[in-house]
């Protein structure tokens, strides 16, 4: 197509079947958690909602990320596009919100991050006394966990408001001022960005298990969110321009976008890796018991974690062709979204739910579609409220004619 | 007929350049080669040029690497010397993968620049050889063989046509920097 007949003003309309399904996934959601609270799975119930909310704000607040990595590297090639991580950064947040309740909720019933949060565990004497914990408890403890919490969803909440901002100001004003703006607010955010996400991937996950400590683990969580952000990216580009919108988008944007997800899947297993050997290799007991747990009560899903994320995109995307097909893309794209469900779920479920009372059934999938259903309507909302092309983005053209 | 060996048209725009490569075309001339400064997109589809197969070279080459690492560390570690590090088995393989992927990355590397080397020979010390000196700095150049073409007036007129600033004919197939 050429970029002569391009509707700038081209919106999506949310209505129809995906409207009806995106309800009907946020309504088996409430029925899965309801029975896994009524059934005596409360364990259980919050460490799936603790997966799922986390799964959410990481994918809203990456979107934000792209957005920053975007501006800050004045890419021209994701012009175009920017109105998908747009509604994602716009989405976080209600994600945000989500989370906090989820966490809160599941601290003060003792039902998430019993480890550190119980009687007497900080207390000299008492009979739950553990001076690991005890040592620890200068950084962790309640108030000053849900403190960070919150400023740190709320930071990342208010750079992707702004954002989000600057953008739809421009489509009315024209011109470079807001492109400034959102170029020095980028290299803002993404300062702050680098140095809080570890902290909050330590609070949020590794601080389940809170004996244990891997320094990697920031950056493992890091790679694990942006990589399934880029596929979600890709998969909400690819079924748009199959509906019929955003035409102005190429194999080549879906390349670039195929080439992330390729090379960050990469990342993600060497950061993955490096966690292991070094605790592999130093065979400390206070380390190794994690990978310990993992491998014994969890071996399946933890060579399934590897297979998803490391060996499909690899093997399935080296190839130049593939990342320029559509369908091959959105398949990969799928099994890496899959792929980091399962890696999230063997960091979170060993750590919060007791042995013989995990498993794979009802409570996993219905939460998952939940929050799938409710990540559908949220992002596709308030990616129907404006036009799907920024138009007066000073590097748009350079998008429409984008050719790799 | 002569010693001409190529004809060169020299132009000063990319886009007149590619319009002589259709004028050309079109004309059922066929082009030995164009050379720019810069990269201009497209140019390949038109030209009908094949992809580079770097990849394939990239891969067998990192393999190699792969592999060469693999049968250094099971030699070493495995058959030769055996030495008890914590307890582990002689054939840890974990401890074998950060020393296979950087040899796969040094392999590949040093591979790809060779390749790279052979296929434009420009190895380190030879005089590079170029078709017309200004390629390398603000002119566009198509190439058309003289030998197969014959009619030169044609090819001429053609890139004339086409906003050619100049036409040369070169005798030699490369002038070098010497």
């Amino acid at each position: 197509m050429g970029t002569h007949n391009i509707n700038f003003s081209e919106q999506f309309e949310f209505t129809g079947k995906v409207k009806t399904l995106s309800i009907v996934g946020i309504a088996l959601g409430a029925i899965a958690i309801a029975y896994g609270f009524f059934s005596g799975h409360q364990e259980r119930t919050f460490a799936n909602l603790l997966l799922m909310a986390y799964y959410f704000a990481c994918v809203c607040m990456s979107g934000t990320f792209f957005l920053a990595v975007q501006y800050v590297a004045q890419a021209g090639w994701s012009a175009s596009i920017l109105r998908v991580p747009q509604a994602m950064a716009k989405t976080l947040p209600i994600a945000a919100v989500i989370l906090v309740v989820v966490i809160s909720a599941g601290l003060y019933t003792h039902n998430l991050y019993h480890h550190w949060h119980a009687d007497g565990l900080t207390v000299e004497g008492s009979p739950n006394y553990d001076a690991i914990i005890a040592g620890k408890s200068v950084f962790l403890n309640v108030p000053f966990f849900l403190g960070r919490q919150v400023v740190f969803l709320g930071v990342y909440s208010i750079f992707s408001i702004m954002f989000v901002k600057f953008s739809y100001n421009e489509d009315l004003a024209g011109g470079l001022n807001s492109y400034r703006k959102s170029f020095k607010n980028a290299c803002i955010f993404l300062v702050i960005y680098g140095f809080t996400t570890p902290i909050f991937a330590f609070d949020t996950v590794m601080s389940l298990e809170a004996h244990w400590f891997s320094t990697m683990f920031g950056w493992y969580n890091f790679a694990a969110m942006w990589v399934s952000s880029l596929a979600t990216i890709a998969i909400i580009l690819i079924l748009l321009r199959r509906a019929g919108y955003m035409q102005w988008v190429n194999n080549s944007h879906l390349h670039n976008l195929g080439q992330f997800i390729f090379g960050f899947s990469i990342f993600w297993t060497y950061v993955w890796f490096a966690q292991f050997l070094l605790i592999y290799y130093a065979n400390m007991p206070e380390e190794t018991v994690y990978f310990y747990k993992r491998f014994e009560y969890y071996k399946f899903w933890f060579f399934l974690n590897l297979a998803m994320n490391f060996l499909a995109p690899v093997l399935l995307l080296m190839d130049r062709d593939n990342k320029r097909t559509d369908a091959k893309l959105l398949f990969v794209a799928i099994v890496v979204l899959l792929g980091h469900w399962v890696d999230y779920y063997q960091m979170i479920m060993p750590g919060t739910v007791e042995e013989g009372h995990n498993g794979f059934g009802i409570i996993e999938i219905g939460t998952a579609l939940g929050f799938v259903g409710l990540f559908t309507f949220t992002v596709l909302t308030s990616l129907s409220k404006k036009p799907l092309i920024a138009k007066n983005h000073p590097l748009l053209q350079e998008s429409l004619h984008h050719q790799l | 007929m002569s010693d001409i060996k190529y004809i060169l048209g020299s132009f000063g725009d990319p886009d007149e350049m590619m319009h002589g490569i259709e004028k050309l075309q079109e004309n059922n001339i066929s082009i030995y080669d164009v050379y720019t400064p810069m990269p201009i997109h497209g140019i390949e589809a038109k030209l009908g040029i094949k992809r580079s197969r770097i990849d394939i070279a990239a891969f067998c080459f990192g393999i190699t690497g792969t592999c060469c690492a693999f049968a250094l560390i099971y030699f070493c570690a495995v058959i030769d010397w055996r030495v008890n590090i914590g307890g582990k088995p002689s054939f840890a393989l974990p401890d074998f993968i950060p020393i296979m992927f950087e040899l796969t990355v040094l392999f590949c590397a040093f591979g790809m620049v060779l390749t790279y080397y052979a296929s434009t020979h420009l190895f380190p010390g030879r005089a590079p050889r170029v078709m017309d000196l200004r390629a390398t700095d603000d002119r566009f150049v198509i190439a058309v063989d003289a030998k197969d073409n014959v009619e030169h007036t044609v090819i001429d007129g053609l890139l004339k046509d086409a906003g050619a600033l100049e036409i040369k004919y070169n005798e030699r197939k490369y002038i070098s920097y010497e």
